[in-house]
């Protein structure tokens, strides 16, 4: 064992499936989804005929030439060991399906990479264990999009391998530091769709889920601008337990004393923390602040050194409103 | 017929206590430890590749178990993420990619090449040994702090997570180099020990996969063992090859991963090809269908496994014509693999055929192999890779392809020359049971798993959302029928080596060389190299069933 157990994330805020009129695939709800999944129907049903005729064949054959026993000593009829046409035949018979199967998968590939032009763009950052949405007032734990307007979500990671995948949209792209990657998608119906991590990532991979929010026309605007007066106007405490959730501060912090993947905040304004490096200090708004921005320079004891930096994604009411958060959880 | 000069093994005469065989010649634990001999490595091989399969498996069923409920329900997030890497690598690189060549066809392939031994035995016996400080090195990163990076080690997580990866990666380093030498030894023993009359298309069919297993062995393993060894150096002397925060790329890591592990997925079931051609034309009572093209198909599938590596990189940011071109290549071996499998069905067409246990795996085997490879098709089709890629959709195509053709080859081919290589019959009736048991576990456990996956759930998930709970309690349920049939097999088999009766030479009436010298072989197999004057499926009517030795007899004797 490595790093401390974490915790299962709160049980209410697990994105679930809407209800879908298949069994194969979960509700289509991207311009781009019903492509997909007529070429994956369209496989089933030709392997379910392709494996029927296989299959068929076989259990014919053994029930028709199965031997008596090996006392009679039976042999096989005489029948051709080779024959060109067929072999030729059931070679290029599945050459076409295959050449027609790679055409029609290039097309919805190359419509998958091309988001249409003006596509309305939102950055995201995959960090163990959480996406973050970035909007003009800061960053959100969940992807706010508007219906039937085309998305460009520009990705990236902080630390490891992710993949962003919204199973109901029929994409997915893998978040990788050191470089962008994107995907796009255009929401046909509003509602509330899960995000996996597909990528492998550690400890609390299976854990980072997040909820794509499909606003219905016109709410979009609304939920921005609501957002926005919320960042300047609420007091700083209850701005810092905002940032507390959307920031994925609480992923390894918790604020009930309970031990995560980073020490816990409740009673940690003017606890004395000891570090790796022998130094200890007792915690201020300046630890804070610099545990915030330059996360590996003093690691407490016991903990590993795994929180990425928030240089340059927090303002400085918003670094005041998570001290002052900290500070009232005694 | 073979040759004069051994058909008086052909008759097989009872064996005595005394009657010399490979098992007899020599007595005591050097003798098996230091031997040369081609058939106890193979004995070796196959029982250590057996040990860790059960390992391997144990680690699936606590995966499975811990997977009954959403939450946690027997064993902690990063418990299970070092026990799916561990059985990953294990039945990976010490079970799959040695099983059916280094265990089987060590056994098997001097003998059906009339020879006496491999060309090197004594890198074959290092070969051996490589395996045992592979799996040494496996086992102390477990029993360290197990490696949690997934048998795929990417990076840059497996550079800088806190587990045992050093150890892990070496070991598979070190299994690359006993993969190379068997390879390397079973080129040159194909090329130079072919017995007089025995041309390139009279070789048996299992002789051609493992050629082309070898060709692929010695081309790509060395790909793997120098990426291993770039990331052993990162993590150790943080040199920036693949972690971006060292100035690497991650990107690099899974081309140069993949350059050797998608080649490797056919080292682990080109070899059960081999075993299926060469039993469903024994069992058929019949001369196989369309030799030369399952041959050349081998190694077809072989050279364009080569180029097909980056479909496993659909949605890792590569370019739109890179990701095209290997979407292409994928389909072709679409091709070649289709052809084999309607040959073989086409082989029983009008054949006599006998379901014994090696056949009825056989028949197993062409059922998930049809799965699996049609499952295939779908993930190399782009624009459905993407929503089904990372999913367990992917899972339950491997596992078809892997666990339903590898290692159900791999039973086929235990049972089918068990009495060659023991000497002992076993329990026909526990032996067709434990078929039938493998088989509908392992449909129960990995097909729920396609609509699992295509429904959206990730893999490497230790916690779900609850609606995937029935499908995931109806796979852990097939895993523990799938258990119970190989518990039962195993039994069965080791009661077998202690108990009589006694194999004859040729118990199922077949045509190649092996079966031509007794049960168990003679310590130099063959006094000359035989003189072969036909194919290895040819004159299934020569052959007589003789009820007093429960074998097959020439016609003549």
């Amino acid at each position: 064992m490595i790093t401390p157990v974490l915790l299962l994330q709160p049980a209410q805020n697990l994105p679930k499936f809407p209800e879908s009129p298949t069994v194969w695939m979960p509700l289509d709800a991207s311009v781009t989804a019903h492509d997909v999944d007529w070429l994956y129907m369209f496989m089933v049903y030709g392997s379910l005929i392709f494996a029927a005729g296989i299959f068929a064949a076989m259990v014919y054959f053994v029930k028709t030439y199965r031997a008596k026993s090996r006392v009679a000593n039976e042999h096989a009829e005489p029948s051709s060991e080779h024959n060109t046409t067929l072999e030729i035949t059931w070679s290029i018979i599945p050459l076409l399906v295959c050449v027609a199967l790679f055409v029609w998968g290039f097309q919805g590939f190359v419509s998958l990479r091309t988001p249409p032009k003006g596509a309305m763009e939102i950055q995201a950052t995959g960090q163990k264990w959480k996406w973050l949405f970035d909007y003009p007032h800061g960053t959100e734990d969940a992807l706010h999009v508007p219906v039937n307007r085309p998305v460009r979500i520009v990705i990236h990671s902080v630390d490891v391998l992710h993949s962003l995948f919204l199973p109901n949209f029929r994409v997915k792209m893998d978040a990788i530091p050191g470089r962008y990657t994107d995907l796009w998608f255009q929401a046909t119906q509003a509602g509330d769709f899960p995000i996996f991590c597909a990528e492998y990532c550690g400890t609390s991979h299976s854990d980072m889920l997040a909820h794509v929010i499909v606003h219905p026309p016109g709410e979009y605007e609304k939920w921005l601008a609501e957002q926005k007066r919320k960042m300047e106007d609420i007091p700083l405490p209850e701005l810092g337990k905002l940032l507390y959730s959307k920031q994925g501060c609480s992923t390894c912090h918790s604020v009930d004393g309970s031990k995560l993947i980073g020490p816990s905040w409740k009673g940690a304004f003017g606890r004395t923390e000891h570090f790796t490096d022998g130094t200890s200090t007792a915690v201020d708004e300046n630890y804070i602040r610099q545990s915030i921005m330059d996360p590996q320079a003093k690691i407490v004891e016991s903990f590993p050194p795994s929180m990425p930096t928030y240089q340059g994604k927090l303002s400085d009411r918003q670094l005041l409103g998570i001290i002052e958060y900290i500070k009232s959880l005694k | 017929m073979a040759s004069p000069s051994t058909t008086a093994d052909v008759v097989a005469p009872p064996r005595s206590p005394d009657s010399d065989n490979y098992l007899t010649h020599e007595k005591g634990f050097l003798s098996w430890a230091l031997t040369l001999d081609h058939k106890r490595i193979g004995i070796m091989y196959l029982t250590s590749v057996l040990a860790a399969f059960a390992l391997g498996g144990t680690f699936a069923l606590i995966l499975r178990t811990e997977l009954l409920t959403p939450g946690k329900t027997i064993i902690d997030h990063d418990t299970y993420n070092q026990m799916f890497t561990l059985h990953g690598a294990v039945m990976v690189f010490l079970v799959i990619i040695p099983g059916i060549p280094a265990g089987l066809g060590n056994i098997v392939l001097p003998l059906q090449l009339g020879a006496k031994d491999v060309a090197f035995p004594k890198l074959n016996l290092a070969s051996y040994y490589l395996w045992v400080l592979g799996a040494i090195f496996m086992i102390t990163s477990l029993v360290m702090n197990a490696a949690d990076t997934g048998w795929t080690f990417y990076a840059p997580y497996s550079t800088t997570t806190q587990t045992a990866v050093a150890p892990a990666a070496m070991g598979a380093f070190i299994l690359g180099f006993s993969s190379i030498f068997t390879g390397l030894n079973f080129i040159v023993t194909i090329h130079k020990l072919r017995p007089p009359g025995m041309g390139w298309f009279r070789l048996p069919l299992f002789v051609w996969a493992l050629y082309s297993t070898a060709l692929i062995q010695v081309l790509a393993t060395p790909v793997i063992g120098i990426t291993l060894l770039m990331l052993i150096v990162e993590r150790l002397l943080h040199i920036g090859i693949f972690d971006p925060a060292l100035g690497g790329d991650p990107v690099l890591f899974q081309h140069f991963f993949w350059f050797y592990s998608h080649p490797a997925v056919y080292i682990m079931v080109v070899p059960g090809f081999g075993v299926i051609g060469d039993i469903i034309p024994v069992f058929s009572r019949k001369r196989i269908f369309g030799y030369k093209f399952i041959a050349v198909s081998s190694l077809a599938i072989a050279f364009l496994g080569f180029l097909v590596w980056g479909h496993h990189m659909f949605v890792a940011g590569q370019s739109l014509l890179a990701g095209s071109i290997f979407s292409a290549i994928t389909f072709l071996i679409a091709i070649p693999t289709a052809i084999k499998v309607f040959n073989w069905i086409t082989t029983m067409y009008k054949g006599r055929i006998h379901l014994d246990t090696p056949m009825l795996y056989a028949l197993a085997f062409l059922w998930v192999f049809t799965i699996g490879g049609l499952t295939g098709v779908f993930l190399a089709v782009m624009s459905v890779d993407v929503h089904l890629h990372d999913t367990y959709f992917v899972v339950a195509h491997f596992h078809y392809v892997m666990m339903g053709g590898a290692i159900t080859a791999m039973l086929a081919g235990i049972h089918y020359w068990w009495p060659k290589a023991t000497g002992r019959m076993y329990n026909e009736k526990v032996g067709r049971l434990g078929a039938l048991i493998v088989f509908v576990g392992l449909n129960v456990t990995f097909f729920p798993q396609f609509i699992l996956g295509s429904r959206g759930m990730p893999r490497r998930y230790y916690n779900y959302l609850p609606e995937f709970q029935p499908l995931h309690q109806l796979s852990t349920f097939g895993a523990y029928v799938l258990g119970l049939g190989f518990l039962m097999t195993a039994v069965s088999l080791i009661r077998s080596v202690m108990k009589k009766p006694d194999a004859p030479a040729n118990p199922w009436g077949s045509r190649t060389l092996e079966w031509t010298i007794s049960s168990p072989p003679p310590y130099y197999n063959f006094k000359t190299p035989p003189p072969v004057t036909r194919g290895p499926y040819d004159d299934y009517e020569t052959l007589v069933y003789d009820e007093k030795i429960h074998g097959y007899v020439e016609k003549s004797a």
